[in-house]
C-alpha cells in the first residue's frame, strides 16, 4: 500500500522524485525489519532441533520440513490437498456468506423474520456449533456435502449478528433524507442502507473468514477425504511427524495468504468509504 | 416470564416441529430420535454419572488452558504495548499465527505431549492466547496519553501507571479478546475430544455416535451447546459488572 507510510496517511504526498525514492528505501527497510523475527524463529527452530535436546520426532528440523513441502508440492500432493480445503471452506463460506446477510436483513425487515430468526441467532452464536457435526455426518454422510455444511453454519452466524448490528447502526438523518427524496422501500435498501452498512457486513464476513478454515481442517480430521486437515491427521496416526509439521506449515501460510487477500479485498471494495484513507489494521 | 415465553417461541415451535417429525416418520428415527427419548437418555447418562465424569474432564481441560491463555496472552499483549522492542519482535509473529486454523494443532499438540490432557490443555492455550493479546495490545494502547501524563506527574510510579491507568482503559477491548477466546476454547475443546481423546463430552459424542445410541448423542450434542451458550452469558454478565463504573462515569 503506497498509501500507508509509518502508519501515517499521506496521500497529498507529491509522486516521483526524491520521496519517492526515500520512500521505496524506507519500505524496503521496513520490509526487512518485519522479516527479521520470522527468520530469527526459523534459525531458533533448526537449532533447537538439531541440538540433541529433543528427538526428531518431537521437533523435526525445519529443513527437513522445508524439504517434505517440496517434495510434496512436487508429486502434486500438496496442490490437490490445498484446493480440496479450499473448496471446501470456500463452498461454505461463500454459502454461509449469502444466507447469512440474507437472514441478517430479514430480521432488520421483516417484523416476522426478526420474531423467528433472532433467537435462535442470539442462542446459537455463542454454542460450539461443532458439536454438531456427529448429527450433520447422521444426515449428511461423510463426504463434502457434509463439510461444506458444517462449514456454512459456523460462517452464518457472525454474518447474521454483523448484518443486523450494522443496519441497524446506519444513520437515521441519511435514511429520511432517502425517504424525503422520494425512495422506494427497495431502493433505500439496496442504495441507501446496504452501502452504509456494508463496513460492518465486511467486518463479520471476515471475521468468519478463519472460522471457515478452522472448521474446514477440523471436519477433514474428523471424517477423512483428503485435503490439509485428512492428510496431517494421516501423517499423525503413521507417526510421521515431518509430515504433521510439514502440514501445519502448509496451512499457516494458505491461511495466512487467505487472511491478507481478504484485508486486500476490503480497501478495493471499500475504496469510497472514509476507513480506506486509514492504515490497515488485520 | 411470558415475555420471555415470547421471545423464545420460536424455539419451542422448532422443539414441536422436531417432535411431529418423528410422530409422523418424516425422517427415519436414527436421523432425528424422539426429543422424549432423548431427555430420558440425558437422564440416564446422569443418573450413570458418564455425563458429570465427562464433563468434569472436559472443564478442567477447557478451564486450565482458558485461564493460562489469558494470564499469559493478557499479560504479553499489555508488555507489548508498553515497551517497543518487544512489539517490533513479536508482532510480525503474531500477525502471522493469528490466521493460523488452529484445529491444524491438534496433531501437533498430539506429538507433542500425547493422547491425555496435557495436549488438550496445551492447544487450547496456544489456540486462545493471540486473541486475548490482540485484546490486551490494541486496549492498552488506546489508552489516553494525557492520562498517563497527568498520573506521572502526580508521581505515580510506571508500575502503579500500568495497573491504575492502563488496566482499567484496556480492559473493554481486553475483555472483548477474551470472549473471542472463550468461544475458540469450546471449539478447540469438542473438536480436540472428536479427534483425539479418551473422555471428556467431545469424546462421549464420538464414542456415543459410533455405537449407534443416537439418543444420547443428540443429548450430549444439546448439553454442550448449553454449557458454550451458558459460559458465554455468563461472561457477558462478568463483563457488565466489571464495566459498570464506565458506563457510571460516562452516563
Amino acid at each position: 500500500m503506497a498509501r500507508r507510510d509509518n502508519g501515517v496517511t499521506t496521500p497529498e504526498q507529491p509522486p516521483g522524485g526524491r520521496s519517492a525514492g526515500l520512500r521505496m528505501v524506507r519500505q524496503t527497510l521496513r520490509t526487512a525489519a518485519y522479516g527479521l523475527p520470522v527468520v530469527a524463529l526459523l534459525i531458533a527452530w533448526e537449532t533447537f532441533a538439531r541440538s540433541g535436546a529433543v528427538t526428531m520426532f518431537i521437533l523435526p528440523p525445519a529443513s527437513a520440513v522445508a524439504e517434505r513441502i517440496w517434495a510434496d508440492a512436487a508429486a502434486g500432493d500438496l496442490w490437490r490437498n490445498i484446493l480440496t480445503t479450499m473448496y471446501r471452506a470456500f463452498s461454505g463460506f461463500l454459502l454461509g456468506s449469502l444466507i447469512g446477510v440474507a437472514i441478517g436483513i430479514g430480521i432488520s425487515r421483516n417484523a416476522l423474520a426478526r420474531w423467528f430468526f433472532d433467537p435462535i441467532i442470539s442462542i446459537g452464536f455463542p454454542m460450539p456449533k461443532v458439536a454438531f457435526l456427529p448429527v450433520i455426518i447422521l444426515w449428511l454422510g461423510v463426504f463434502d456435502v457434509s463439510k461444506i455444511a458444517m462449514v456454512t453454519i459456523e460462517v452464518l452466524f457472525p454474518v447474521v449478528t454483523a448484518t443486523v448490528i450494522g443496519l441497524q447502526g446506519v444513520n437515521r438523518s441519511v435514511i429520511w433524507s432517502a425517504r424525503n427524496l422520494g425512495a422506494s422501500q427497495r431502493q433505500l435498501l439496496w442504495h441507501v442502507m446496504i452501502p452504509a452498512a456494508f463496513p460492518q457486513i465486511f467486518t463479520g464476513i471476515q471475521v468468519a473468514l478463519p472460522i471457515a478454515l478452522i472448521v474446514a481442517v477440523f471436519t477433514e480430521m474428523a471424517m477423512g477425504g483428503y485435503g490439509l486437515g485428512a492428510s496431517m491427521m494421516s501423517a499423525s496416526r503413521l507417526a510421521d511427524s515431518r509430515g504433521v509439521f510439514a502440514g501445519i506449515v502448509a496451512i499457516a501460510l494458505v491461511g495466512y495468504c487467505v487472511v491478507k487477500l481478504m484485508g486486500l479485498l476490503r480497501r478495493r471494495v471499500l475504496i469510497w468509504h472514509a476507513e480506506a484513507v486509514m492504515p490497515s489494521t488485520v | 416470564m411470558s415475555k420471555l415465553l415470547a421471545r423464545y417461541s420460536p424455539l419451542l415451535l422448532l422443539a414441536v416441529l422436531w417432535q411431529l417429525a418423528w410422530y409422523f416418520e418424516m425422517v427415519s428415527s436414527t436421523a432425528l430420535p424422539s426429543l422424549v427419548d432423548v431427555a430420558s437418555a440425558w437422564v440416564d447418562l446422569l443418573r450413570s454419572g458418564e455425563l458429570l465424569r465427562n464433563a468434569a474432564a472436559s472443564l478442567y481441560r477447557g478451564g486450565a488452558g482458558f485461564l493460562l491463555a489469558v494470564v499469559v496472552g493478557g499479560a504479553l499483549g499489555m508488555i507489548m504495548a508498553w515497551w517497543r522492542p518487544l512489539n517490533l519482535m513479536l508482532s510480525p509473529l503474531v500477525e502471522i499465527f493469528y490466521p493460523l486454523p488452529k484445529t491444524a494443532l491438534i496433531p501437533v499438540t498430539v506429538i507433542w505431549l500425547g493422547f491425555g490432557d496435557a495436549s488438550k490443555i496445551l492447544l487450547i492455550f496456544l489456540g486462545c492466547m493471540l486473541p486475548v493479546t490482540i485484546g490486551a495490545f490494541n486496549g492498552s494502547r488506546s489508552t489516553e496519553q494525557v492520562m498517563v501524563w497527568s498520573a506521572r506527574s502526580m508521581g505515580a510510579s510506571r508500575l502503579r501507571i500500568l495497573r491504575d491507568v492502563v488496566l482499567p482503559s484496556a480492559m473493554p477491548e481486553l475483555l472483548n479478546g477474551i470472549r473471542t477466546a472463550l468461544a475458540l476454547a469450546f471449539i478447540l475443546l469438542v473438536t480436540s475430544e472428536l479427534v483425539v481423546a479418551r473422555e471428556g463430552l467431545g469424546n462421549l459424542i464420538g464414542y456415543l455416535g459410533s455405537n449407534g445410541s443416537y439418543e444420547a448423542m443428540y443429548s450430549v450434542v444439546l448439553t454442550v451447546a448449553f454449557l458454550g451458550f451458558a459460559a458465554d452469558r455468563i461472561y457477558q454478565y462478568f463483563m457488565r459488572w466489571i464495566l459498570a463504573w464506565r458506563d457510571a462515569t460516562t452516563g
